[in-house]
């Protein structure tokens, strides 16, 4: 019963800490654009590409897409090595 | 226990439409919305659709744990290979050499808003494909790995 | 209050999957609450690069020349495939432990072999 009334109470006080966040951000005008003004302005005779995202993420971010392509590799070989046959009939690894 | 062959059937046809559909939006990622990353997704979701539609053993059959491993992994290693041909020009890495240039997709493109070309962008284009692929594989092969946990002789 | 409806949908979005994170006994029900969270941060950040009256930034046919950020779709693109390879890794996991242990109760799994 005392687990429960901690619990709500600071269930509650998160809210309220959340709820003050939501309400004083303004949305539809950024303030500080001036990256994405030169990204915008330049990107077409620097990249030749007509789609932005694409210049971002593989041009002037490169270095991101290098880091996530390496994250994936490493989740699916991590996949692959939970799935695997033990040899011989053991069944743990130190046995 | 099998699905029935209306199921069968739809799965069959559909597969080249979605590897053909999933082509078009990795190759026109400089172009329309899209790129490597959604393009591979969606490849993979046609053959998420092949491997429901069958069963384990007959997937086997022509989904191959090998090529798809091997898949991933040239994806992977063709992404930082063409990074690393821009020190054979002289450049830092990364750079994009072929924008601009008279060479292979080194069209240079009007300024503001234009139909678009297939030929422009530089090194764009190689990085989608090499993305596509490796996500392609990757993808599939876990969906292949977590079917093949559940049988009771595993893998 | 409704001028910044996408920021309010961000903060009842984070709060459910705190919850579900913190008070949840199931593996899975879990994994479920940081895909919530994951959600919740990714259209956090979009959010913040919205132009008012903007279209997407891209130049083949675009309607009109004003248009919205494009370095905050960058970072989200990154952090979605994160996401789908955290919970690739997570579900394998879920499913060698109930083969070992029998159930996926976390108040149960709580031996260590050595």
């Amino acid at each position: 019963m005392k687990k429960m009334l901690v619990v709500g109470a600071s269930l509650l006080i998160m809210a309220a800490f959340f709820g003050m966040i939501a309400l004083n951000l303004t949305f539809g005008s950024p303030r500080l654009t001036d990256m994405d003004d030169y990204f915008l302005r330049h990107g077409q005779e620097l990249t030749g590409s007509n789609n932005e995202c694409t210049a971002v993420v593989f041009d002037f971010r490169g270095f991101d897409t290098l880091g996530e392509s390496t994250v994936l590799f490493c989740a699916i070989v991590g996949v692959g090595l939970m799935f695997r046959k033990m040899q011989g009939g053991e069944e743990y690894e130190d046995e | 226990m099998r699905m029935s062959k209306i199921v069968r059937t739809a799965a069959d046809i559909l597969y080249p439409a979605i590897l053909i559909f999933g082509l078009y939006v990795v190759a026109h990622g400089h172009l329309t919305p899209g790129g490597g990353f959604q393009g591979g997704a969606v490849i993979a979701t046609g053959g998420a659709l092949v491997i429901v539609a069958y069963n384990y053993k007959e997937v086997t059959g022509w989904l191959k744990k090998n090529v798809l491993m091997g898949q991933e992994v040239i994806g992977l290693f063709g992404f930082i290979g063409v990074g690393l041909l821009a020190l054979a020009f002289g450049q830092v890495f990364f750079f994009n050499y072929l924008a601009g240039s008279g060479s292979l997709f080194g069209m240079p493109v009007p300024y503001g808003i234009n139909p678009g070309e297939l030929n422009t962008a530089g090194v764009l284009p190689l990085m989608n494909f090499a993305v596509g692929i490796e996500v392609w594989g990757g993808l599939t092969i876990v969906i292949l790995y977590m079917l093949s946990g559940l049988e009771k002789e595993g893998c | 209050m409704l001028w910044n409806l996408p920021f309010i949908t961000v903060v009842v979005l984070t709060f459910i999957g705190l919850v579900t994170v913190l008070l949840k006994k199931n593996i899975i029900k879990i994994l479920l609450g940081i895909n919530i969270l994951e959600s919740a941060v990714n259209l956090f950040i979009v959010a913040l690069g919205y132009r008012e009256g903007g279209v997407a930034p891209i130049f083949t046919l675009a309607p009109s020349e004003l248009m919205v950020l494009p370095t905050p779709q960058a970072l989200v693109l990154t952090s979605i495939v994160i996401g789908v390879a955290t919970s690739a890794l997570v579900l394998s996991f879920a499913m060698v432990l109930q083969k070992k242990y029998g159930t996926v109760d976390i108040d149960k799994i709580r031996r260590l072999h050595g």
